[in-house]
């Protein structure tokens, strides 16, 4: 295969659950500092899609390339361990239910991973942890735990985590989905503090408003495949494809 | 002859001592059976089959014999094959090893209801999967698994007056020596009985406050 001419570099993705199909043959090119945003309905392959990118759910077939670097490449089982948990260190992801640590305070939320993996000293990792807290405007809350937050709350808490690790990107699966409406604000701001700093990343939302102003590009996913996609201005304006028009016709009538 | 508690103050040194005896090898044998719990349930979970499935049947072994019977053969059967152990370490032995078996079964279980999102979101961090285990995983295991474990170790110490019977001059077995002088088995037995609930009390009592510590982290 040749050399990965792109930041990231998608090739022919292809997952199958028995003999479910959920990824056909996805082909996708991110570049370095790129805000790429994934929409869909429930079951179209967009969250499988992101999850094969740190290999959370690996792939049946194709490559994912991060940096010149193959993701999902075939090793021995050890040898592959060692090479995967290298590779997550380099993509933070932001999960839909936060999936925050509940027996640690935020501080030790942001400060394990980093203490544990490159030996941060304690003074070094509470400095950390004070600078991406306040980054995401929870440093009043440094030594709150989980179950003292509210959802936003945590949810920033949990950017502010994958954020200590100093990733080379950043994977948001639904991050707002699980919301309530008025929390969606404060974790949206953050994202976009993060699309001006010019971090790659990858969108998976059900939000068209927030995908249409801070995405460079919209892919639009359908039962497995990228049906289209393009700048937001024109997917969400003026679609090509029919199956396009529909989805976005139910979303945001559905938004109203 | 009536009942006369008159007698006990005479032989409290003999019955506190019993006393101490028994909390020494309560604490020491929960404290062997938190630990070793911990222990069997990753191996039971994550070994490699071939270590797995033998381990198993020896939890199962342990689990349906008397506890009895593993005192006897920990204490009586090992000195023949050449390991002399003092009575009061084969009980803790006995004790800690028989009761990691059931702390075991509970943190498997709690082990395995943990989120699934805890572990990716370990996972995605970098960590190992025995790293996010030992991180992240099995504490919040056995901070759900505090209560019933509090339950087993107040079965162990009514069990640890078993330990009587191997010679630990235990609470029971102090009752035994005493009553073995004074023939007054009401009052010393009563007096025993009073002793272990007290004991009982307080492992509750520290039970509720590790419940009440933890309760914020979850």
């Amino acid at each position: 295969m040749s050399e990965p001419l792109h930041f990231v570099e998608i090739r022919h993705a292809q997952k199958s659950f028995g003999a479910v199909e959920v990824l056909k043959d996805i082909s996708l090119n991110v570049e370095r500092g790129q805000i790429v945003g994934i929409i869909g309905s429930s079951g179209s392959g967009k969250s499988t899609l992101l999850r094969a990118i740190n290999d959370l759910d690996p792939l049946t077939g194709g490559e994912i390339w991060l940096d010149g670097v193959q993701v999902n490449k075939a090793l021995p089982h050890r040898q592959y361990e060692k090479h995967i948990n290298a590779m997550r260190q380099q993509v933070g992801m932001v999960f839909q239910h936060f999936n925050l640590f509940p027996h640690m305070t935020a501080r030790e939320n942001v400060t394990m991973a980093p203490k544990l993996l490159k030996g941060l000293s304690q003074s070094d990792a509470d400095k950390l942890a004070e600078e991406q807290l306040d980054k995401v405007g929870m440093l009043e809350r440094i030594d709150y735990y989980p179950s003292q937050l509210s959802g936003g709350q945590k949810q920033r808490v949990a950017i502010a985590r994958a954020l200590a690790m100093k990733p080379k990107m950043m994977l948001f699966d639904e991050a707002t989905s699980a919301l309530d409406p008025e929390l969606v604000e404060e974790v949206n701001l953050v994202m976009k503090k993060l699309a001006e700093e010019h971090m790659t990343m990858i969108i998976v939302t059900h939000e068209m408003d927030f995908a249409a102003s801070v995405c460079d590009r919209v892919l639009f996913m359908d039962k497995g495949i990228v049906v289209e996609e393009g700048p937001p201005e024109i997917l969400f304006k003026n679609p090509s494809k029919e199956r396009t028009r529909e989805f976005l016709r139910k979303h945001i009538e559905g938004a109203k | 002859m009536g009942l006369d508690f008159t007698i006990i103050p005479k032989y409290m040194d003999i019955i506190l001592l019993g006393v101490a005896w028994t909390i020494g090898i309560t604490v020491s044998a929960a404290l062997l059976s938190f630990i070793g719990g911990i222990l069997f349930a990753v191996i039971a979970l994550y070994a490699p089959w071939i270590i797995r499935q033998p381990f198993r049947l020896v939890e199962g072994v342990f689990m349906g014999t008397p506890l009895l019977l593993q005192l006897f053969l920990i204490y009586f059967g090992l000195v023949q094959i050449g390991i002399d152990l003092p009575a009061f370490v084969a009980g803790i032995i006995g004790l800690g090893l028989h009761f990691a078996v059931y702390n075991s079964e509970l943190i498997q279980t709690a082990i395995l209801a943990v989120d699934k999102g805890q572990m990716e979101a370990a996972r995605t961090l970098g960590l190992s999967r025995s790293q996010a285990l030992r991180k992240v995983v099995i504490p919040q295991a056995i901070r759900d698994v505090i209560p019933p474990i509090g339950n087993n170790m107040i079965a162990l110490l009514k069990d640890s007056a078993l330990v009587s019977v191997i010679g630990v001059s235990e609470l029971t077995l102090s009752a035994q020596r005493v009553i073995g002088k004074t023939y007054r088995p009401f009052e010393f037995y009563i007096l025993a009985a009073a002793l272990y609930y007290i004991i009982n009390l307080g492992m509750e009592w520290v039970q509720r406050r590790i419940e009440r510590r933890i309760s914020v982290s979850r």
